[in-house]
This record gives C-alpha cells, sequence and structure tokens, in this order.
C-alpha cells in the first residue's frame, strides 16, 4: 500500500509542477519564445503575494485574486516593451534578455526582500487532509492538482473556444499571415505572456504555501517546469500535465527508494522519455 | 469621370539595399478586375506585398479612396478595406476549415455581404469538410478557403497572388468561376497570374511588369500577342 500512496503523492506533487510550466508551456507554443526568467517570475508572484498579504493582512488565497491582474500588467508590459523588441528568426537574442532579466529579478527580490526564507501562510487548511480509501491525501497537494487540472482545461478551452484563441494559433502558425487577417501578432504576444504570468501567480501561491522560498530559489523550479513542458511534447498543454505529473511520481518513488534520489530520479525520468520519444509523449502534429 | 478605388503613384520598394519596384504606377477602377502579368522575379508578388503593408512604402504612394495607407501596417491595411489571399494559400495548419474562413472576419465590426453561409454557398464543397483541419484538403479546396478566408472581411479591394499556381486547369476553371460573384458583392479585384491566357480572360484591364517596373498597360483586346510578348519577355517575338 506504501506505494499506491508514494505514487498518489507524486501524482499531486505532479500537478504543482505543471502549474510552474503550463505559463512556459503557453508562451513557448505560441510564440516559439523560451523564457527562461519564467522561474523568477513565478518567485516574483510569490514575493507580490506576500507583500499584499502584510499589508492588507489577507489570506494568500484572495492576495493572489489582487496579484494575478498585477501580474498580469508584469506580462503584458515585459512583452510589449521588451521581449517583442528581441523576438524573431534567430532564437539567442530572446534567450540572452530572458536570462538578464532573470538575474536582474533576482537581484532585484534580494534587494528589496533580503536572502531569507519567506513562507505563505493559509491557516489551518494547510494541515488539513482527507481519506481517500486506504490512503490520506493532504487538502493542499489535492487542491494544487485539481487547480492544474482547471487551469489547463481552461487555456484549452481558450486555445480552441475563442477567437483570441483562434488568434494565438494563426499567430503561433504563420504571424505574416496572422497580420493579414487583421490579428496584430505584437499584441497576442502580449496577451499570451499576461496570461501566462496569471498562471504563473497560481503556481506561486501554491508554492508558497507548500514550502519555503527565497529570491534565489527560480532557477530550479525553470528547470522543473521545462522538464515538464519537452516530456509532454513542446507547445501541448495537456502533455504538459502529463509531464508534471511524470516528475512528481518519478520524484515521489526516487525518495520513497532514498529520500536523496528525490531529485535525480525526476531528472533521469525526463532523460529516459527524451531518449525514447525526443519529440515528447503528446508533441503538437504541425511543430 | 473615373472612380478609382485604389491608386498608386510612383511606389518604389526595398528588401534591404535591393530595389525591387520602380516607380510603379497602378490605377484600379471602383468594380474592376486588373490582372498583372509577369515572368518569376518581375516584381508582381513584391507589389502585392507593398500593398497589404507586409513591406512598408511612402504613404501618399498607395491610396485608398484618396485615403493614403502605404505607411500603414498590414493588420491596418486590412482594417481599412483590402485583403490578400496569398501565394501559396498560406493556410494556419492548427485552425479547421470553418476556423480558417472565420479568421478572415477576426477584425470586422459591422455587418457585410460576405458570411460564412455566403462563403459555402459560394463553395458548397467546403461546408462538407468545414471540421477538417484546413491543410488537409486538397490544393484546389484549400485555395477555395483561402479565398473565402480573404473575403470574410467584405474587402473594397481583393488581391489574388497566383492563385493558379499548382492547381490543374479544371480546379482553376472552377475557382475563377466564383469571380463574377465575387465582383457582384463590390469587391474590386487584382489578380496575379504568370497564366497569361488566365489573366486575359477574367480582367478588364491587364499590366505587365518586369524587372520592377510596369511595362505595359490597357484592356485585354486592346493589346496585340507581340506587344505582350514584349512587355513579359523584354525582348520581341
Amino acid at each position: 500500500m506504501i506505494w499506491v500512496d508514494t505514487i498518489v503523492q507524486g501524482i499531486l506533487l505532479g500537478g504543482l509542477y505543471a502549474l510552474f510550466a503550463a505559463g512556459l508551456s503557453l508562451v513557448f507554443g505560441i510564440m516559439r519564445l523560451v523564457n527562461l526568467a519564467h522561474g523568477d517570475l513565478i518567485v516574483l508572484a510569490a514575493f507580490l503575494i506576500l507583500t499584499v498579504v502584510n499589508l492588507l493582512g489577507l489570506n494568500p488565497f484572495v492576495a493572489a485574486l489582487i496579484a494575478a491582474p498585477v501580474m498580469f500588467a508584469v506580462g503584458w508590459l515585459l512583452q510589449s516593451y521588451v521581449l517583442n523588441r528581441v523576438l524573431g528568426d534567430d532564437i539567442l537574442p530572446p534567450l540572452l534578455v530572458t536570462f538578464g532579466l532573470s538575474v536582474v529579478i533576482q537581484n532585484g527580490l534580494l534587494e528589496s526582500f533580503s536572502a531569507d526564507s519567506q513562507k505563505l501562510s493559509a491557516g489551518p487548511i494547510e494541515a488539513a487532509s482527507l481519506p481517500l480509501g486506504p490512503i490520506t491525501v493532504g487538502v493542499m497537494p489535492l487542491l494544487t492538482l485539481i487547480s492544474a487540472v482547471v487551469v489547463i482545461f481552461a487555456l484549452n478551452q481558450l486555445f480552441y473556444r475563442t477567437k483570441l484563441g483562434q488568434a494565438f494559433r494563426a499567430t503561433s502558425d504563420d504571424a505574416v499571415t496572422a497580420g493579414l487577417m487583421g490579428i496584430r501578432p505584437r499584441n497576442v504576444f502580449a496577451i499570451a505572456t499576461g496570461i501566462a504570468m496569471v498562471v504563473a501567480t497560481i503556481a506561486a501561491l501554491y508554492l508558497g504555501i507548500r514550502a519555503n522560498f527565497d529570491p534565489s530559489i527560480g532557477p530550479a523550479r525553470l528547470i522543473y517546469a521545462f522538464e515538464a513542458v519537452i516530456i509532454g511534447g513542446l507547445g501541448s498543454l495537456w502533455g504538459t500535465l502529463a509531464g508534471g505529473i511524470l516528475i512528481g511520481v518519478a520524484q515521489a518513488l526516487g525518495a520513497a527508494v532514498n529520500p536523496e534520489w528525490q531529485i535525480l530520479a525526476g531528472h533521469i525520468a525526463f532523460v529516459i522519455v527524451l531518449l525514447i520519444r525526443p519529440r515528447g509523449l503528446f508533441p503538437r502534429a504541425n511543430d | 469621370m473615373t472612380d478609382a478605388v485604389l491608386s498608386i503613384r510612383n511606389l518604389t520598394a526595398f528588401y534591404g539595399d535591393f530595389q525591387a519596384l520602380f516607380g510603379v504606377d497602378l490605377t484600379l477602377q471602383r468594380g474592376q478586375a486588373l490582372a498583372i502579368i509577369g515572368a518569376n522575379g518581375a516584381g508582381k508578388s513584391t507589389l502585392m506585398r507593398a500593398i497589404t503593408g507586409i513591406l512598408s512604402s511612402p504613404a501618399e504612394a498607395i491610396q485608398l479612396n484618396g485615403r493614403p495607407i502605404g505607411a500603414l501596417s498590414a493588420p491596418e491595411v486590412l482594417e481599412a478595406g483590402i485583403s490578400m489571399v496569398p501565394e501559396g494559400r498560406r493556410l494556419f495548419p492548427s485552425l479547421t476549415v470553418e476556423e480558417n474562413i472565420l479568421i478572415g472576419a477576426h477584425s470586422r465590426t459591422g455587418n457585410g455581404y460576405w458570411t460564412l453561409e455566403a462563403i459555402y454557398d459560394l463553395f458548397p464543397i467546403l461546408k462538407e469538410c468545414r471540421h477538417n483541419p484546413g491543410t488537409a484538403l486538397s490544393g484546389g479546396q484549400q485555395q477555395m478557403v483561402a479565398i473565402g478566408r480573404a473575403l470574410m472581411s467584405n474587402p473594397d479591394v481583393l488581391l489574388c497572388d497566383e492563385i493558379s499556381l499548382g492547381l490543374a486547369p479544371v480546379i482553376i476553371r472552377d475557382i475563377y468561376a466564383s469571380f463574377p460573384r465575387i465582383r457582384e458583392s463590390g469587391a474590386s479585384v487584382i489578380v496575379v497570374e504568370q497564366d497569361i491566357g488566365q489573366a486575359l480572360k477574367v480582367a478588364d484591364h491587364v499590366c505587365c511588369m518586369m524587372e520592377g517596373r510596369i511595362t505595359l498597360s490597357g484592356a485585354p483586346g486592346e493589346l496585340s500577342r507581340d506587344a505582350i510578348h514584349d512587355a513579359y519577355f523584354g525582348v520581341s517575338a
């Protein structure tokens, strides 16, 4: 039974990794931009929620509702005034710019909040659990996974059921021809990055409640997010959820064998998937 | 009295340092079908790219209904009233046939002649495969989608860039059979063609381009075979 419990805990952890990765997947899927600052932007959102909590004395869930539109604006401005200027056929400029942005965010947070670890306190719900047959699951991890599924579902609905989603897909396919249809690719990219930052805020909420965070942890979140996106297949949102869960389960199984193997097991799972299916588990047909 | 919907005066265009158009003058009358013919590299597609805002031009060089549009971006040119069926069709692989058609109306605000049902009426075959990916269709059907997509913005001017390229003659005939109705809708049409015979059949007026310049202009009935040959190839027949 301990293995069932381990796998269930891994699936729940995978929900958090999927949340880390969903924004990255969205941005990559639409504009083929690899945002190396994504992990740091999640940490930035966590500090923003923390600031709202400290200033207004709100519950982190309520504070996240305030932080989300602010992060949307951050994403929109970032894309409009920085990233759109470097997007093009050459992938190197956006990589360098987002790498620089990562450094700037880390140092800015360090100056503003110091290197001390912080945590978001959600109250008794953090310790609450639910009996699920023979095993028990924490309410917060369950809520994290449910949120990940809801976020992925909502993004899919946005992609395939709305006019904006049509514009996302058309721009992703061929930005020049999309322009001939009256679509402004730079606006579409800015909206996409704004939405990615809202998803990053949701990820930050669960990250901050689950564990301590400090200005330096962004790059490690970026690696988990990357692995989830690549395992799932670049640009596939449901694939990203599957990728996150696979890493979570691998880490949980690794930790069950030996706690020191937790992180390594996730990376090994990533490498194995790459060896067997280099384009990921669910690659988009037209990529 | 003339009623020019699109007026181009002394248009130049560059790819970096390379000049591709040299002082092109062209007038499209309202309701007219104008064919631009020319060999590969004559500058026909460059002219289309300049008109649609993909290539930037001097603001006053291109006027639509008297309004300078040369400096507008591609989305702004579409909103002004010009849409294009691009060479190679350029359908969006991620979108179904119906989505590909609907996205042509992305920036449309009001009603107009062309609706989804009107497009299906023009090309009934598309309704049967409306849920298929756009790029899963035959070349001719893809061209119908591309034309439908361009019409969805209810343009004043429809540009068709090499729509017969790579298609069987019977398919080309079917596609050009839709043109009378397109013109009835009020759209003026510019057709870029390498197929001289096809261009002479559909157009009220023909311009021939060579090396970035208009080398011949006139009504199809007024142009002799030799004159077209000279203007097209740059050598006497």
